[in-house]
Parts: C-alpha cells; sequence; structure tokens
C-alpha cells in the first residue's frame, strides 16, 4: 500500500461492462500484463483498480483489446475530494440541525412550561390524556430527530460494545419510559412522584444535535492546513509535444514532458529547468519567505509560484511522486497518528460506557435506598443526568484534534513532522545536537580574503591559482573556481597538474611552477611563508581556512576559505538557548576553524574533528545520561546519528528531501525551523494536556455531581437538561480548543 | 426494597457479563478479504478472524455520515486511512503476526477486532 517502491494505484471506469462475468475476464486481462501486482474490479460501480508499475495508457490499451473501454479516474481528485468531503459535512450539518429545531420545538415550549406556568406532574385524568397526546408527539420527535442514537445504540448493543449513543439512548429513554408509567398506570407510583419528563428526552436529543452539529463545522476548521497543501496543486500544465504546446490535465503529464510556465502560475510538477530563469515562491512548501531565483538546471518543485519570468522546464517527479504529493501523504498520515500521550485516555474510553452504565445503576439504588421521598423520582432523575452528562467522546477526540492541527500548523511553517510520537517527543528534548556543516553554516564554501605578497597584484595572480584548482576535485577548489568566474578572470591550460593528498595541487603554467595549498605544501617545497604567519592565524582564529600560493620559488598569496554562517543562525540559536535546550555543535572540521564557528554563534560545547561513526557515539553517550536528544543534520553521514536520536531533524532545502527518513524534516535551510518545530510540539503537547485534563476533570466531577453526591451536603441536583447541554459542550470545548492552536505563531524573534 | 436491590445488583452483573466477559462470535475470512460495512456506530462485522502470514486487505463501505465514522486507526499497526462515503476505501495489512489488532475510529465508538491465527 506505501507507493515508495515505484508502485502506484490506479483506477479506471470501465464503459460496455455489463455482465458479471465481463469482471472476470477484464481482471484476468490486466493481471497478465507485466507490473501489475493488484486488480480490483468493483462491479456495482464499474471501477478497476489497479496496483502495479504500469503506465496508464498501456492498462487501457489491455482493457480497449477485450472490448472494453476504460478511462482513468483522475488522482487529482484529492481536490474534488475534499469539495465532496465538504459538502457531505454541509449536509450532515443541515441534517442535525433539522433535528435540532424539531427536538428544540417541542423541548423548549415544555420546558417552559414547567418552569413557568404549571408543574408536570400529573393528578386528574383531563392531565392523563393531554400529557399521554405529548409523549406520543415526543415519541414521534425522538424518533424523527434522534433515530441515528437509537439505531447506533441498539446496534452496537448487538455487537456487545456500548458507545455514546447508548449513554443517550439510555438517557432519553428512561425518562421517556418513567413519564408513559406515570401515565399509565399511576397507581405503582406515590403520587408526589407522578411526574412527567418528556421535556427533558426532546431537549436533550436536541441539545446534542446541536453539539454534533457545532462539531462537523469545528472538525471542518482542524484540516485547514491539508487543504491549503492540497489547493497548491495545479489543474492543468503547458506541456509541449512534437513543438505544439498543449494544455493538459496534470495527471496526463509524463516524465521529461518538457512544459511552460509563465509568470505568476504555478508549477504543476517537479523537473528541472531547460530554458529561461525566473525568482519562484516556493514559501507554501518551504515556509522560507523570500523568492528563490533560479535559472538552467535548477530544480522546482510543484506547487510553487513562478514570479517573475518564463521558463520551459523537464518534468522529473509526476503525479504522485512529485514533493508536494508525497507531503501531503505524510501530512495525512502523521495527523492521524497518536502520540502516547494520549493512549491512557483511550484504554479509559474503551471501557468507560459500561462502567458509566454501572455508575448509573449505582447512582439509582442509592437515591432509592437511602434518598427522600419520592424517592423513585429522584432515582430517574439521576439515572438519566449520569447517563446524559458522561461523554466519552471528549476524552477520545482530546489527542487526535490537537495532532491534526498541530502537525498541519507545522506543515506550513515548512516542518515535517513523522507522526504524533515524534512531536511529543520533540517537545520533551533537553540536548540537542548540531552539525555544522550545512546546518548551522551554508555548507558551501566561498573565498573570503584575498592578501597579496611581493608586490603581486591580483588579476594576476588569481588566474593562475584559478587555472590550477579547475583541475582539482577538492571541494575548497571549487570555491576559488567560481570566485575567479564572478571575478570574470578567465581561465589557462595548466600543465604537469598534480594533487598532492593532504596538502595542495601543483602544476606548470608558461614554464614557472604553481603551488597552491596549505603550509605543509609550503614546507615540503621550502617555500618561507613567515611574513604571512600573523595574517594565518588571524583568518584561522576567524573560522577561516588559509591557502598559500607560490609562483615560482616566491610566496606570492594568500587566499582565504570559509564556510559562511547562515545568516540567521545566530538569531535561532539564541531562541533554542532561551528554551532552555543544551547545544551541541558537531564537526568533522580542525579544532581552531570549529571553536570560531561555535564562538561565533554562541555554543559552549562543540565537538571537533568527529568522524561520522562518532557523532553516533555522541547522541548515545548522552542518551545514556538521561537526556532526550535531538540531531539535526543534513548529509547522508549524518543518518546514523539521525537515526539514533530520540528526534531527529533532517534540513532539507526544499526540493531534495528524504521526507520519509527522518522524524522531522526542516524543509526551510534555516535554524528557526528547527526552533519553530520545538515551539509548535510543545505548543502541541500543552494543548492536548489542556484538553486531556479538560475532559477528564469534566467526566470525573460530572458523573459524581449527576449521581447527586452534591445532594445531602448543598441540595443541589443537576437537571438532565443542563446535562444534555454540558455534554454537548464537553466535545465542542475540546475541538475550539484545539482550533486555538491555528493561531499559534511560533516565529517570535 | 431488598428486591429492587437485587435487580440492580442483577443488572449490574449483565452488564460486566455481557460488555467484557462475553465473546463474541468470531467470522472467519480464510482468503483474508472482508468486506466491513460502517454504519450506525458499528463495524459489520467486528469481529473477523484472519489468516496470519498473509496480507490482509480490508474494504469499508462507509454508509454513517457522522464525522465518527470518518477515520479508521488500527492502532498497533500504526496504519490510519480515512474512510468516504460510497467510496471504496481499501485498506492493505501487511502479513500479521498471530494475535488480536483492533481497529477504531478517532473516538473509540466504532470498535472491531483482526484476529490473526
Amino acid at each position: 500500500m506505501d507507493p515508495n517502491n515505484g508502485t502506484t494505484n490506479q483506477s479506471f471506469i470501465i464503459e460496455g461492462a455489463s455482465c458479471a462475468s465481463c469482471v472476470s475476464k477484464i481482471e484476468k486481462a490486466l493481471n497478465d500484463v507485466p507490473g501489475v501486482e493488484l486488480v480490483e474490479m468493483n462491479f456495482a460501480q464499474r471501477i478497476v483498480s489497479v496496483d502495479g508499475n504500469v503506465d496508464s495508457s498501456v492498462l487501457i490499451k489491455t482493457v480497449q483489446n477485450i472490448g472494453y473501454d476504460a478511462k482513468l479516474m483522475s488522482n487529482e481528485s484529492e481536490q474534488d475530494a475534499l469539495d465532496e468531503k465538504a459538502q457531505a459535512d454541509e449536509a450532515h450539518y443541515k441534517k442535525l440541525m433539522r433535528n435540532v429545531y424539531m427536538a428544540l420545538g417541542l423541548g423548549v415550549p415544555l420546558m417552559l412550561y414547567g418552569l413557568f406556568i404549571g408543574d408536570m406532574s400529573v393528578n386528574s385524568s383531563t392531565q392523563r390524556i393531554v400529557w399521554l397526546i405529548v409523549g406520543l408527539v415526543t415519541l414521534g420527535i425522538m424518533v424523527a430527530s434522534g433515530k441515528h442514537f437509537y439505531v447506533g445504540a441498539w446496534q452496537s448493543f448487538k455487537n456487545h460494545s456500548a458507545n455514546m449513543d447508548t449513554l443517550i439512548a439510555l438517557g432519553t429513554g428512561t425518562a421517556w419510559v418513567y413519564s408513559m408509567i406515570v401515565l399509565i398506570a399511576p397507581d405503582m407510583l406515590p403520587e408526589v412522584a407522578r411526574h412527567v419528563y418528556f421535556e427533558a428526552s426532546a431537549m436533550i436529543i436536541g441539545l446534542i444535535n446541536l453539539g454534533l452539529a457545532f462539531e462537523v463545522k469545528a472538525r471542518g476548521r482542524t484540516s485547514e492546513a491539508i487543504k491549503r497543501l492540497i489547493g497548491l496543486q495545479a489543474k492543468t500544465a503547458r506541456v509541449i509535444r512534437n513543438g505544439q504546446e498543449l494544455d493538459i490535465a496534470i495527471e496526463q503529464v509524463k516524465l521529461d514532458d518538457i512544459i511552460r510556465v509563465r509568470p505568476g502560475e504555478k508549477l504543476p510538477v517537479d523537473g528541472k529547468i531547460t530554458e529561461g530563469k525566473s525568482s519562484v515562491d516556493e514559501s507554501m512548501l518551504t515556509g522560507e519567505p523570500m523568492p528563490v531565483s533560479k535559472s538552467i538546471g535548477d530544480k522546482l518543485v510543484a506547487g510553487s509560484l513562478n514570479k517573475t519570468g518564463s521558463m520551459l522546464f523537464k518534468a522529473t517527479h509526476v503525479g504522485k511522486d512529485t514533493t508536494l504529493s508525497h507531503i501531503i501523504n505524510m501530512v495525512k498520515r502523521a495527523q492521524n497518528s497518536k502520540p502516547s500521550i494520549g493512549r491512557l485516555a483511550d484504554v479509559i474510553s474503551g471501557y468507560f460506557v459500561p462502567i458509566v452504565m454501572i455508575l448509573a445503576v449505582l447512582a439509582g439504588l442509592a437515591w432509592l435506598n437511602f434518598g427522600p421521598q419520592p424517592s423513585i423520582a429522584y432515582a430517574i432523575a439521576a439515572v438519566t443526568t449520569v447517563l446524559i452528562i458522561a461523554c466519552p467522546c471528549a476524552l477520545g477526540l482530546a489527542t487526535p484534534m490537537s495532532v491534526m492541527v498541530g502537525i498541519g500548523k507545522a506543515a506550513e511553517a515548512g516542518i515535517l513532522i513523522r507522526n504524533g510520537e515524534a512531536l511529543q517527543t520533540a517537545s520533551k528534548i533537553t540536548t540537542m545536537i548540531l552539525d555544522k556543516t550545512g546546518t548551522i553554516t551554508q555548507g558551501q564554501p566561498i573565498v573570503t580574503d584575498v592578501v597579496m605578497y611581493n608586490q603581486q597584484t591580483q588579476d594576476n595572480i588569481m588566474p593562475m591559482i584559478a587555472s590550477l584548482e579547475n583541475g582539482s576535485e577538492h571541494p575548497l577548489a571549487e570555491a576559488i573556481v567560481s570566485y575567479a568566474k564572478e571575478q570574470a578572470y578567465s581561465l589557462s591550460q595548466v600543465n604537469e597538474f598534480d594533487a598532492i593528498t593532504g596538502k595542495g595541487v601543483t602544476g606548470m603554467f608558461q614554464d614557472q611552477r604553481l603551488l597552491f595549498g596549505n603550509i605543509a605544501l609550503m614546507q615540503q617545497f621550502n617555500i618561507d611563508v613567515s611574513e604571512a604567519t600573523e595574517k594565518a592565524q588571524a583568518l584561522a582564529s576567524d573560522a577561516k581556512t588559509p591557502m598559500y600560493f607560490a609562483l615560482g620559488d616566491t610566496f606570492s598569496a594568500m587566499v582565504a576559505v570559509a564556510d559562511p554562517i547562515k545568516s540567521d543562525s545566530i538569531a535561532a540559536i539564541k531562541r533554542l538557548q532561551k528554551k532552555g535546550v543544551h547545544l551541541v555543535m558537531l564537526t568533522g572540521d580542525n579544532e581552531a576553524t570549529a571553536k570560531a564557528v561555535a564562538k561565533r554563534v554562541g555554543i559552549d560545547d562543540y565537538i571537533a574533528q568527529v568522524l561520522p561513526q562518532d557523532k553516533l557515539d555522541e547522541v548515545l553517550k548522552r542518551q545514556e545520561r538521561g537526556e532526550v536528544v535531538g540531531m539535526t543534520g543534513d548529509g547522508i553521514n549524518d543518518a546514523p546519528a539521525l537515526a539514533q536520536a530520540d528526534v531527529g531533524f533532517a534540513i532539507g532545502t526544499g526540493t531534495d528531501v528524504a521526507i520519509e527518513s527522518a522524524d522531522v524534516t526542516l524543509m526551510r535551510g534555516s535554524l528557526h525551523g528547527l526552533a519553530d518545530a520545538l515551539a509548535i510540539s510543545q505548543a502541541t503537547i500543552r494543548n492536548i494536556k489542556q484538553n486531556l485534563v479538560g475532559a477528564f476533570v469534566y467526566n470525573v466531577a460530572g458523573i459524581p455531581i449527576a449521581a447527586g453526591v452534591l445532594y445531602p451536603f448543598f441540595g443541589i441536583l443537576l437537571n438532565p437538561i443542563v446535562a444534555g447541554a454540558a455534554m454537548a459542550m464537553s466535545s465542542l470545548t475540546v475541538v475550539s480548543n484545539a482550533n486555538r492552536l491555528r493561531l499559534f505563531k511560533p516565529q517570535n524573534h | 426494597m431488598l428486591l429492587i436491590n437485587i435487580l440492580g445488583a442483577v443488572l449490574i452483573v449483565a452488564i460486566v457479563w455481557w460488555f467484557w466477559l462475553y465473546k463474541p462470535q468470531q467470522v472467519e475470512f480464510s482468503d483474508n478479504q472482508v468486506d466491513i460495512i460502517v454504519n450506525d456506530g458499528v463495524y459489520q462485522p467486528s469481529n473477523i478472524q484472519v489468516k496470519a502470514g498473509q496480507e490482509v486487505q480490508l474494504r469499508f463501505e462507509r454508509i454513517d455520515a457522522a464525522p465518527c465514522a470518518e477515520m479508521v486507526i488500527f492502532p498497533q499497526l500504526e496504519i490510519s486511512k480515512e474512510l468516504k462515503i460510497g467510496k471504496d476505501n481499501r485498506v492493505m495489512l501487511p502479513a500479521l503476526e498471530k494475535g488480536e489488532y483492533d481497529f477504531h475510529c478517532q473516538m473509540q465508538m466504532y470498535k472491531g477486532k483482526l484476529i490473526a491465527i
């Protein structure tokens, strides 16, 4: 079911299939196609669903060959499905509101009558007849607007399970049946207990329907984030095929198609620019507010917005393989996972309903045995109230609603959290290990200083250094070559190129020997660099790597290269430290560079010259000390440490992320994403705790009060109608509190 | 009064027995393909016996429009699936080890159990 191994699921509408035997014929034909793994045909809906790694056109052809026709059902139906769901929710809401009007239309007048005009006791035969009619009307209303409660209660009773419906049905049913006994066989009851409760039945049904209706509305809002992500998907793409530009549906875009995007258009699929340049707004995916400029060869992500230029690009990922689709899938899956904090509530809600039923029986018995007269009336009221006030839904909803909003909120900020458990653990992190290169720094070295010696000029020397380095594969060489290109120096051919491992490179240019490398290289060739010693130390203490250049036997230049610290790393690190998280920096670089970077960004605890396997040990060591360790890194060499850490944060650059592998993926390069991730997870867990505490307190306090424990001391006994209103409010409160998370703003820097 | 108290006690015992102690009948699906109807607060069937060591395909047909029914969760397997009304909602489970696997809605009002033997 996981489409990671290239397997996808495609559905087709089959036309021309009129008999059940067609089904097996079509299924067999499709099964015979190489690459098809699973074929399922739903004859009633004329839909066949195919799992496998096969192009849809091949499958359509196969169906056509045996005499039927097939049409690919669009997978962009995500959007349609959302619209459909919104419609279904709206219809459900209307239906619930109809129930509310009906039930309250009877319940409210009855209640007002009972409160202000007459009491609802039955003393004369006229009263009996009138109330009997009211009772039958009430029954009609209960069936019309509360049918789903009674049917649900009966169905689950048959299944030996009990749910919210059971409680509502029992509560309202008890009130109604008792009232009917009062009317039909009044002699069974003492005179003072001849009281009817029809208004309670009607009011409770109405109020609970009202609560459900509000809940439908509020629930819709919890999934706003995913709706926004799905809304990023373009519907069509302008593809160039055989020299013609065609607007086609996005599902029909194939790999390697050339696609044109114009300014202001959404990118339909992932790809690589082949012509033109533009700035692209990726903020909806990465949370990065600034548009990114892109030119030939750069990667594009579906769902981002092309701002300025027109360009052509080649599709590299289409359909369910785009980064956006992966994000949507992952967020959906994560939103439905539960952190362990909710587990206790799950266990409790599993036993909750039968316990409430037992408590109701016990409350009834207590009133009958010890209550004042008419004890039977008090007992009935207590039983009804206990059954109605208990709300297992609030307990069950407390966790998933907040997780849904929290994970969605994070996704909006470009933070992909894999599941609820990661969310919970992230909120408890005490130590955060940061990889230096690519995490704190940009990961791409640049030339920072060029110093000339012995009367040389930069225009003379730099082209030579760059020409020499052009042959090298060292990461620092890249920095020098691109620096030279920026300065528009032209490169020449260098002969007898040689790389001396760990030292530098040598070559011949116009009969002169060129040397470029570290101090060891200079020493090997007996070049005197003493006049640069002081400068070199200054550079090194500033996290820059000095390199020396000699022309012939003369030391001529020093070039410093550094991996610059990301512009917002210092601010983000301050935010993390403010949260009380202990930060540790790990790097494979030498002590001097590590020390300089750590000092610049304000981290006291750093470890230099760390090998990849040492990163893992470092995580383990701190875990053994009882710390909850987060690990943030960007490279493959961080993978073991990311996996071992309690929560692994992978810094992605938006386009190229291994979304499935890390616990948390930060789509934006900035460390602010990390601080945001911790802030969101803490806010979400706090929200869950509020919900859980609220739901527990509500039930733990509400049920005894409903049973009447306050009566002996204060004479307080809850009215069943109040219980109905409280119950309707309780799950609504949980959903609303979760919705409050939507307003949470992590960026407080 | 004594009679009423005895009646109450019997009722409590009946609740405990009916909802907790009674082992509901299991519906056996030897081909590991199960169609489940989601309506009126229950999964039908809800106690499902399947073969261990083989993939299981569950097909949920959701009729109930109430939001409670919209999600099915398999907590032990960390699988969840949104159930759409009137759609073919398929859940493929990996080959299960012998044992019991719960599935339920978010609020645990809908409940079911897979028994892999």
